[in-house]
């Protein structure tokens, strides 16, 4: 199944500037490893003890992850898994 | 005093200080940190006390080398005793409000925009904009006019009217989103990434969070350089009451005032209440919400700071509580009818956190508590609708009597 994962400005460094990676799986979780397999840096930068890091917001087509089932959540052909910094307040 | 960098709040990795606002190695939010080194707290006060009456007073504690120019310069707004309030509450204490709403756009949000947009400025951007609640939307929409700056201001398409009338009047480019504040949010970080912007609450959101650090500082001053024993603060995304933590904060180390921080009471609606559940249920994150209430000001369901809000309500032994619509309202009565202020809904709010810390006995006799009400009653005219009743007559004086034939004989 092929997931197109976007990847923020601020970790385009870690991925030898590409925006987006393209890769397969059928959760959130199986897609960020695949992406991590490819660019071993993001890891760390973006998770902690397998976990996301607390500032870092994951969206399946615009719907954030955790009113799914996290890293558990499914996806399928064509969806787009976005990475953001969490920041808000307006 | 100089401004040093940006720090990551997380892991401390330092940046330049530019339009900058995430930790690339870890991901945190950005805060500025300054060099108080030769700090002279007799001088300092002295340059305060000759400054001018509002924000740029506090110059020496914001991210500039010298005062902008701010054609529009918020702060210094009263603060006022409320003793009717504090005996319809049953409370010994000394009850006072902060009323921000006496800001240029009724709202503490122009105190964070005049940093942002000054910043703005200083790095060049020619266009300034945000993703906003409503009252953020007003501030960014006029002192881009009144800066001569070109704006682009994103709300949830299903905001209160006065919020979008008094946004639109000043020129700007008002989109309204069909989605909630969360959608507007993302959408503004994904268009932060193309656009040569300045988003005041996302790529310069360092320099905006600083702004709420006025309200601490005025507080402090107003109260004849003393701390109060308490402060009951609105939370939308958590930044306001965070960094009114750290403007108290950086004044007691600094030496400028002597004590200790005030006990921390969050506020947020039964609705939209992430950080007050995550605090109630010991949680060091907070899970996002989607928001339903009439405090549309503070529904933000993925609060940004709610993590550091938590923390600094637990650290001071202080809170963070929700009510609900019905009381949001009896909030902006109680305050109108004792005090004559009139508070949008996020106000109805604090208030009612208020009544709440009252009844379940929290607050002392003798206690010295400052009440932040951060927006207009004007604002939002629905949640005062039908709370009472106008009475009609035609215009003679039987007409009167009939009308009011107990009280006149009385
Ligand atoms: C009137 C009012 N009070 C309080 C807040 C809370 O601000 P913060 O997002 O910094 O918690 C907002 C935010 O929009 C607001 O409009
Ligand atoms: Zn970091």
């Amino acid at each position: 199944m092929s997931i197109t994962v976007k990847i923020p400005t601020q970790l385009r460094a870690a991925t030898g500037g590409e925006s987006t990676v393209e890769v397969t799986g059928a959760t959130v979780g199986e897609a960020l490893d695949a992406v991590f397999d490819a660019h071993a840096d993001l890891r760390q930068r973006i998770t902690q003890d397998g976990d996301l890091r607390r500032f870092v917001n994951v969206y399946v087509s615009g719907e954030d992850i955790r009113f799914q089932q996290g890293l558990d959540t499914a996806i399928n052909e064509g969806d787009e898994v976005t990475i953001l910094p969490a920041v808000a307040g307006g | 005093m100089s401004i040093e960098s940006l720090k990551c709040k997380e892991c401390g990795t330092a940046y330049e200080l530019g339009a900058y606002y995430v930790c690339e190695n870890c991901f945190g939010p950005l805060e500025v940190a300054y060099d108080f080194s030769g700090f002279d707290p007799v001088e300092a006060k002295r340059r305060i006390q000759a400054g001018s009456q509002g924000i740029w007073r506090y110059a020496d504690f914001l991210p500039f080398e010298g005062r902008p120019n701010d054609p529009l310069e918020p702060g210094l707004t009263p603060l006022v005793r409320a003793d009717r309030l504090a005996e319809r509450l049953g409370l010994e204490a000394e009850i006072w409000i902060k009323n921000d709403a006496a800001n240029p756009t009724h709202s503490f949000k122009d105190r964070v925009v005049a940093v942002a947009v000054a910043k703005a400025q200083e790095l060049g951007f020619k266009t300034v904009a945000c993703a906003s609640t409503g009252n953020l939307a007003n501030a960014v929409a006029a002192h881009a006019a009144a800066a001569g700056l070109d704006s682009y201001v994103f709300v949830p398409a299903n905001l209160e009217e006065q919020k979008l009338l008094a946004t639109g009047v000043y020129g700007t480019n008002l989109v309204g989103v069909r989605g909630n504040y969360d959608d507007v949010n993302r959408l503004c970080i994904q268009l932060a990434e193309s656009r040569p912007w300045a988003f005041v609450n996302v790529n310069l959101r360092p320099y905006y969070a600083e702004g709420s650090k006025t309200l601490a500082y005025e507080t402090v001053e107003q109260l004849g350089w003393e701390l109060p024993d308490r402060v009951v603060c609105p939370i939308a995304s958590g930044s306001l009451f965070t960094k009114v933590g750290r403007g108290f904060q950086e004044w007691l180390d600094l030496g400028l005032v002597t004590g200790s921080q005030p006990v921390f009471n969050g506020a947020q609606a039964e609705g939209c209440s992430p950080v007050a559940t995550a605090f109630a249920e010991g949680w060091d994150v907070c899970k996002p919400q989607k928001p339903d209430t009439i405090a549309k000001s503070l529904a933000i369901g993925d609060p940004a700071d709610g993590p550091y809000a938590i923390e600094h309500a637990r650290k001071t032994g202080g809170g963070v509580d929700s009510v609900t619509d019905a009381e949001i309202r009896e909030g902006i009565k109680l305050l109108a009818e004792t005090t004559g202020i009139f508070t949008e809904t996020a106000g109805g709010v604090t208030v009612g956190v208020l009544r709440k810390l009252a009844e379940r006995g929290e607050i002392a006799g003798g206690e010295r508590v400052v009440v932040y009400i951060t927006g207009e009653g004007l604002k939002t005219l629905d949640a005062t609708r039908d709370t009472f009743q106008m009475h009609e007559i035609d215009p003679d004086l039987e007409s009167f009597e009939v009308e009011f034939r107990q009280e006149v004989a009385a």
